[in-house]
């Protein structure tokens, strides 16, 4: 039974955030994500010492302000303040983190999270914290945030899927026909930092990023079209999540690193097939011309 | 009351000590990392170079920094390379690419040392040091290590400083002229993935980052010398780091790289704010200047056009409601110019509605309205411009022309009769 917990938890995360993780890719925003992802840290720790548990309402209302407040900063010192993109970025969420890390050791009473759980989490766990509604369990709590952050995701992605193309691929014409790119850049971004925090107790911080990224690079290879980009990043998702809870099993290690391992091993494999396929085909329409 | 003398206490000298010389080398490194627009590179090496250490401790047995840091220079190494390979082999930008080799390897060096944990290998705790940093363990022997590394770098970059400028202002004429740039990058990026793998010794991967950016990005706004951004770089990343060092000995609960980290953002947002010429006060005041002085202009201009068009200049007297048929204008933006005006002496008011220009006023508003016609003339005559297209172009210029300018374009349009714009 745990075992069909984890991988759902797996699934969940990762089905969540290939969706996002496409328009990120395509938008050319991963690091952003990134950024996020860390930048949360102090959200969560604040949330957890007003509210005493974790997976709390609050923790993800906390986190997801401090998602769009590093939205806003990146923005706000590249635009504004001229200051590369790059450096823009690495400043913001360093600053974070290390708010988050100062955070913990000076509540290091109050709080129960470490650094180790922020950075790789533990899925292994998930089953250990039921939701209890009077004295009946429902499964563990992780799985029912991760189904609603899903579900939210879904409900704004499928209404929104237009609007947040175009402003995607063309932002000029979306913004002459009156879609607000920057309510929809905002939108994203919320819903990232949705899943970031949702995922941060089962996955850890940085390894959302790469389900955030791989599987959506991974499937970009293979299409130009964003719907199938979409069902094939979900595909390579679930596949990762799945391949990797069998590799940390056999190997007695963390399973979501083992997890962003087969992640990365499928992208790998993607990719040389790709150039391998591409050299073949050049080789063939020389020898026939 | 704060002790002095536990900066003479050995182990406080050697977090001191190696806090600072990690800095001089990250710092030194990260200019040139910043300029090349890599920054975020350095922040995949950093966290590629996990799996570098947990394979070299699988393979020997041994924390040793001899056989560790080999391993961890290896993978950093390769992250670099992998990010150029998947950007030029592939659609995939920069960006994601840079996403992807960082969270894999460090999934991957997650993974593996895991599995470490779990083998029940001897002596394997402390490996994650690595992950969060040991400033405040650091050893003699580290210092050393830093300081060696620390002179390495800085003798490098000494000598090629020549060709890294180069290389990172210009790659495309670096190679034109014959340098080596595919090796020259190499060096570049080996001298950076040394200063990432002592680094991330005292501060930890995810923090790593900002000891390479934040100095050069905060540094870029007070100069345009790379020399003398190298030089502010490594002042602002010592003086965070003696600050950071010391926080965490007047707070023994406070972690040391963390907090180096928030002077370093610290110093970087005030700059970002504050900093003379670049800084976004600076800037905005500066607009806010510019914004006032074009309404004022423009209203000057207005003003001008009227009295042209009055057949009894003595009459001269308009409302603002006159202002506003021949420019749309805000009544708050408007109360606003006419104000300053007033007080600037361009403009009078005759009674509680009508207002005039002044001798001066009349002066200013015929040299605006000037130079938009000697513009809309040069667009015009000059560059065969349609005469309906050229009005908006010279709303523009009209505030910017200097009296240099003006004399350049009347002597090239020969000194043309202007008649005042009617509309």
């Amino acid at each position: 039974m745990d075992a069909f917990w984890i991988i759902l938890t797996g699934i969940l995360v990762v089905a969540s955030s290939s969706i996002l993780g496409c328009f990120l890719v395509l938008r050319k925003m991963t690091m952003v994500g990134d950024a996020i992802s860390h930048a949360v840290l102090p959200g969560i720790v604040l949330a957890y010492l007003f509210s005493g548990e974790r997976n709390s309402v609050l923790m993800i209302i906390g986190a997801a302000g401090i998602g769009l407040l590093t939205t806003f900063l990146i923005e706000f010192f590249h635009k504004k303040g001229n200051v590369q993109e790059d450096a823009s970025i690495g400043i913001t969420f360093t600053s974070f983190f290390a708010l988050g890390v100062i955070l913990i050791s000076y509540f290091a009473e109050n709080v129960d999270l470490d650094q180790d759980c922020v950075l790789y989490g533990e899925i292994a766990y998930v089953s250990l914290d039921p939701l209890l509604i009077g004295n009946i369990e429902y499964g563990p709590k992780a799985i029912w945030l991760l189904s609603f952050v899903f579900l939210m995701v879904l409900a704004v992605i499928i209404p929104g899927y237009r609007s947040l193309s175009l402003t995607t691929f063309d932002p000029n014409y979306a913004q002459a026909i009156g879609i607000s790119v920057t309510l929809w850049h905002y939108v994203l971004m919320s819903l990232v930092s949705l899943t970031t925090v949702a995922s941060f107790e089962s996955v850890g911080a940085i390894l959302v990023v790469a389900f955030l990224t791989v599987p959506a690079a991974t499937a970009y290879l293979l299409t130009e079209k964003l719907k199938n980009m979409i069902l094939l990043s979900i595909l390579f998702g679930v596949l990762a999540s799945v391949l990797g809870y069998f590799l940390a099993d056999y190997s007695n290690g963390s399973i979501a690193g083992a997890m962003a391992t087969a992640s990365g091993i499928l992208f790998g494999i993607v990719f040389l097939g790709k150039r391998l396929y591409n050299r073949y085909h050049r080789l063939t329409a020389v020898s026939q011309n | 009351m704060f002790n002095y003398s536990i900066l003479f206490n050995p182990n406080v000298m050697y977090v001191v000590l190696g806090c600072l010389l990690m800095s001089v080398s990250a710092s030194t490194v990260g200019t040139f990392t910043f300029l090349r627009k890599k920054s975020l590179i350095g922040d995949a090496v950093a966290h590629a170079i996990l799996p570098g250490i947990c394979l070299a401790f699988i393979l020997n047995g041994t924390k040793n920094p001899l056989y560790l840091i080999p391993g961890a220079f290896l993978t950093g190494w390769l992250s670099i390379l992998l990010v150029d390979a998947i950007t030029h082999h592939s659609k995939i930008k920069q960006d994601a690419a840079i996403s992807i080799v960082l969270s894999v390897f460090f999934g991957t060096g997650i993974w593996l040392l895991t599995v470490i944990q779990h083998s029940g290998m001897d002596n394997q705790s402390g490996l994650d040091a690595f992950l969060f940093g040991k400033a405040a363990a650091l050893t003699s022997f580290d210092v050393w290590v830093f300081g060696i590394v620390a002179l390495l770098l800085i003798a490098a970059i000494w000598a090629f400083y020549k060709e890294f400028q180069l290389l990172s202002f210009d790659k495309d004429f670096a190679q034109s002229i014959g340098y080596k740039t595919q090796l020259l990058e190499l060096l570049l990026s080996g001298l950076t993935v040394l200063a990432i793998v002592t680094g991330i010794q005292a501060v930890g991967v995810v923090l790593m980052a900002s000891l390479l950016i934040a100095p050069a990005a905060t540094a870029r706004f007070w100069t345009d010398k790379l020399h003398v951004m190298i030089f502010i770089a490594i002042l602002i990343s010592s003086v965070s780091a003696i600050i950071g060092a010391s926080v965490s000995y007047i707070a023994p609960s406070m972690p040391t790289g963390p907090w180096i980290v928030m002077v370093l953002s610290l110093c970087a947002v005030l700059t970002f704010i504050f900093a003379p010429h670049k800084g976004i006060v600076v800037k905005w005041l500066k607009q806010r200047r510019n914004q006032q002085q074009m309404l004022e202009e423009n209203i000057l201009k207005t003003f001008y056009y009227l009295t042209q068009t009055t057949p009894d200049s003595d009459k001269a007297y308009f409302k603002l409601t006159d202002i506003q048929k021949q420019r749309s204008l805000r009544e708050s933006e408007l109360n606003k110019g006419i104000e300053a005006l007033i007080s600037e002496g361009y403009i009078e008011k005759q009674n509680d509605q009508y207002y005039t220009l002044t001798k001066e006023g009349l002066h200013q508003g015929k040299r605006v309205a000037h130079l938009h016609r000697l513009w809309e003339l040069y667009l015009t005559e000059y560059l065969r411009i349609a005469p309906d297209h050229v009005h908006d172009d010279a709303e523009t210029i009209e505030h910017v022309l200097t009296p240099e300018l003006q004399e350049r374009l009347e002597i090239i349009l020969g000194n043309p009769e202007i008649k005042p714009e009617v509309k």
